[in-house]
């Protein structure tokens, strides 16, 4: 501990950083909350003192969960890309990374290979995606180019074109987002899966323990504190889902034709279509809800993966 | 279970192109009675561990072969040779408590060697009886001592009953005192057991005590074989005559010159028997007596007293050790100031060893 007379030093050393965090992260997080009960705001009302309309409520929330609102369709479409995508892509990476673990030549390649994605940028992997999935040409007529997803499998589903199926459309994001999620999980599992003693495995070897036995009993536990990262990581990124949205589907976040209230539209993609609008105290809202759920989520996961790893 | 090793070869490969392979272990043929516990002794890099992982199947060997009793496991893997292997640092599973640790290897069998629950349970706590751990069942491993987790480990390599029971530096890891205790363990378990075990270490003490038999090795080449007391009272060669005791063996520069041996200009001792030729000396510890009418004399440094035994400390112009440490008994009294001492030899503590060669040269002990 430093001298008491002394600390003032300490103070100026952090007080650029945090100057720059009450700026910019305390009060914008402050102002939002206070945005959010304010029922029909409009920050240009700050700038004419003698039009003040704005009154403290819940409305903007009222709003929110309104009927059939593009609210509610987009906090389930959050929810459950977060429920598919999260474990699909956290297993498949743990299988790869065990792969990638249990070889040795090539490995730096291939581990460079799955690394890609992830240094790509998600619009440009989304708009790849989206040609992959398209239909050029009358839907349905079998001149059409039915897109090279469609071409491999021989088969003619509307993935995201007009009057696609909801299930479809979902197909298509949860295929793109495991694949985008891929490379990050796998570094971190593979560094996990590294640190490893590789006695444990031999002495389960001279135990005459099976493949699966290994994987469930002694891989998985000792990797666990990574993969409970990697959800809790992975639970905040899907709920923070959004420009992979606009890189498959484009800024109407959805297959033509679609409404509001029934397209792939995500809870961030709400609050950032609000702005424009000025509709700032039900952006706020939005933000508040998201950040509720976000916590609570984040809250489980430590409380559950606390019982289930095991240091 | 006998454990026969006959010519037992591992060469690994050098790492760059031009580099030269290693020979680990070079020819090794020995037959370990059945329940007897052995140790493998070398300095780090002779062999020793990789001959220990050819018996356990972890490595398979570049030549030669392995029987358990009669039959051939050469080629068989781990798992179906019937062994138990207590690794250095333990390898306890750190997510699972004693218990589950010592259940493990019973979890794995299948077919006819199924047991249910209540056997396996029954099992685990006849071994954890045997090494004493059975209050500990429900620890996790990062909550027992060093000497606890040793013991789970060797419960664990002996709950499936193995054939042959290996242990790869088993006392390593623990403090002296434990080391000691673990050690008088290991041998008492080895002996209610009846299981042939092989163990490994670096420590000539720790193989002294407890092994039936140990086995030398240097550089991949085995040394020398037998009881503790016959290869410490009968060295081959000058490697192992160094390798064993402490405190270590006495080396001297030496000349037999008609059946005498002189160190320095010094006639110390009849060697009947011995050609003319330069000799290293080694003469043990114990095989000095204080005598004022010796051949031997020395620059006497210091005197420790170690209660019954004093250790002499002195120097000498043809000794190959910075010091000369002689025990005797505490009765020999040296005058107060005395600047010299005068040794007189036992013949049966001291071993010649060709200068070249530094393999024994026999004489006539009378």
């Amino acid at each position: 501990m430093v001298d008491k007379s002394q600390q003032w030093k300490a103070w100026i050393y952090l007080a650029p950083a945090i100057v720059l965090m009450l700026v910019f992260t305390v009060w914008p997080i402050f102002n939002t909350i206070m945005m959010a009960f304010k029922e029909g705001y409009n920050p240009m009302y700050e700038l004419n003192p003698e039009f003040d309309g704005w009154t403290f409520g819940l409305q903007n929330f009222i709003d929110l969960f309104a009927h059939a609102s593009a609210f509610t369709n987009a906090l389930v479409n959050t929810l459950l890309l977060c429920v598919l995508t999260v474990p699909i892509s956290t297993m498949l990476a743990l299988l790869i990374a065990v792969a990638l673990h249990s070889i040795k030549p090539l490995q730096k390649l291939l581990q460079t290979i799955f690394f890609l994605p992830y240094v790509t940028n998600s619009i440009a992997i989304g708009m790849v995606f989206s040609v992959m999935f398209n239909i050029v040409g009358d839907v349905g007529s079998p001149d059409a180019n039915y897109g090279v997803i469609n071409q491999i499998f021989g088969t003619m589903i509307n993935w995201m074109n007009l009057g696609s199926t909801k299930v479809a459309n979902y197909a298509v994001m949860v295929i793109y987002i495991v694949w985008n999620a891929l490379p990050f999980k796998i570094l971190v599992l593979l560094g996990g899966l590294q640190g490893v003693n590789k006695q444990y495995y031999d002495a389960a070897k001279v135990d005459g323990t099976s493949k699966t036995r290994v994987f469930w009993r002694i891989t998985v536990p000792l990797v666990s504190p990574m993969i409970v990262y990697v959800l809790i990581t992975g639970f905040i990124g899907g709920f923070k889902e959004y420009s992979s949205i606009v890189g498959i589907f484009g800024e109407d976040m959805g297959a033509t034709g679609q409404q509001a209230h029934e397209n792939m539209n995500t809870m961030v993609g709400v609050i950032y279509d609000a702005l424009p609008s000025g509709q700032y105290g039900k952006a706020s809202a939005a933000a508040l809800v998201l950040f509720v759920i976000i916590l609570i989520v984040t809250l489980i996961n430590l409380k559950i993966s606390k019982k289930s790893t095991h240091y | 279970m006998k454990v026969v090793l006959q010519d037992l070869t591992k060469i690994f490969p050098s790492r760059n192109k031009n580099g030269q392979e290693v020979v680990a272990v070079n020819k090794f043929s020995f037959e370990i009675p059945d329940g007897k516990l052995i140790g493998l002794l070398g300095p780090s890099g002779c062999g020793k561990s990789t001959t220990l992982y050819m018996i356990c199947g972890l490595q398979q060997p570049s030549g030669g072969k392995i029987f358990f009793g009669e039959d051939d496991v050469t080629e068989l893997s781990p798992e179906n040779r019937g062994v138990g292997l207590v690794f250095q640092n333990y390898a306890l599973y750190p997510h699972m408590t004693v218990k589950q640790n010592i259940m493990f290897p019973l979890e794995n069998l299948k077919g006819d060697d199924r047991m249910t629950k209540t056997q396996m349970l029954e099992r685990a706590y006849h071994v954890a009886k045997l090494v004493q751990i059975d209050d500990l069942m429900d620890r996790k491993p990062s909550e027992l001592s060093g000497g606890q987790q040793q013991r789970v480990a060797i419960a664990r390599a002996l709950v499936k009953m193995p054939r042959v029971l290996l242990l790869d530096e088993p006392l390593s890891n623990l403090d002296a005192r434990l080391r000691l205790q673990t050690r008088e363990e290991i041998k008492r378990i080895q002996r209610e057991t009846h299981i042939t075990t092989v163990f490994v270490t670096h420590d000539q003490e720790e193989a002294m005590s407890i092994s039936d038999m140990i086995v030398v090795m240097k550089l991949g080449v085995v040394q020398q074989i037998g009881k503790p007391q016959e290869v410490y009272d009968n060295p081959v060669n000058l490697f192992v005559a160094k390798f064993l005791g402490t405190p270590p063996i006495n080396v001297f520069d030496g000349e037999v010159k008609g059946e005498k041996l002189y160190i320095g200009e010094q006639a110390v001792l009849d060697v009947k028997g011995a050609a003319d030729q330069l000799v290293h000396v080694g003469i043990r510890p114990e095989g000095f007596i204080v005598d004022a009418n010796g051949a031997l004399e020395c620059d006497l440094s210091n005197v420790e007293v170690m209660g019954r035994d004093v250790s002499i400390v002195s120097r000498h112009a043809s000794s190959q050790n910075p010091v000369i440490r002689s025990i005797v008994d505490a009765d020999n009294k040296l005058p107060e100031g005395a600047t010299k001492v005068r040794f007189s030899l036992k013949p049966h503590k001291v071993f010649l060893f060709n200068k070249d060669s530094e393999e024994r040269v026999y004489f006539e002990v009378k």
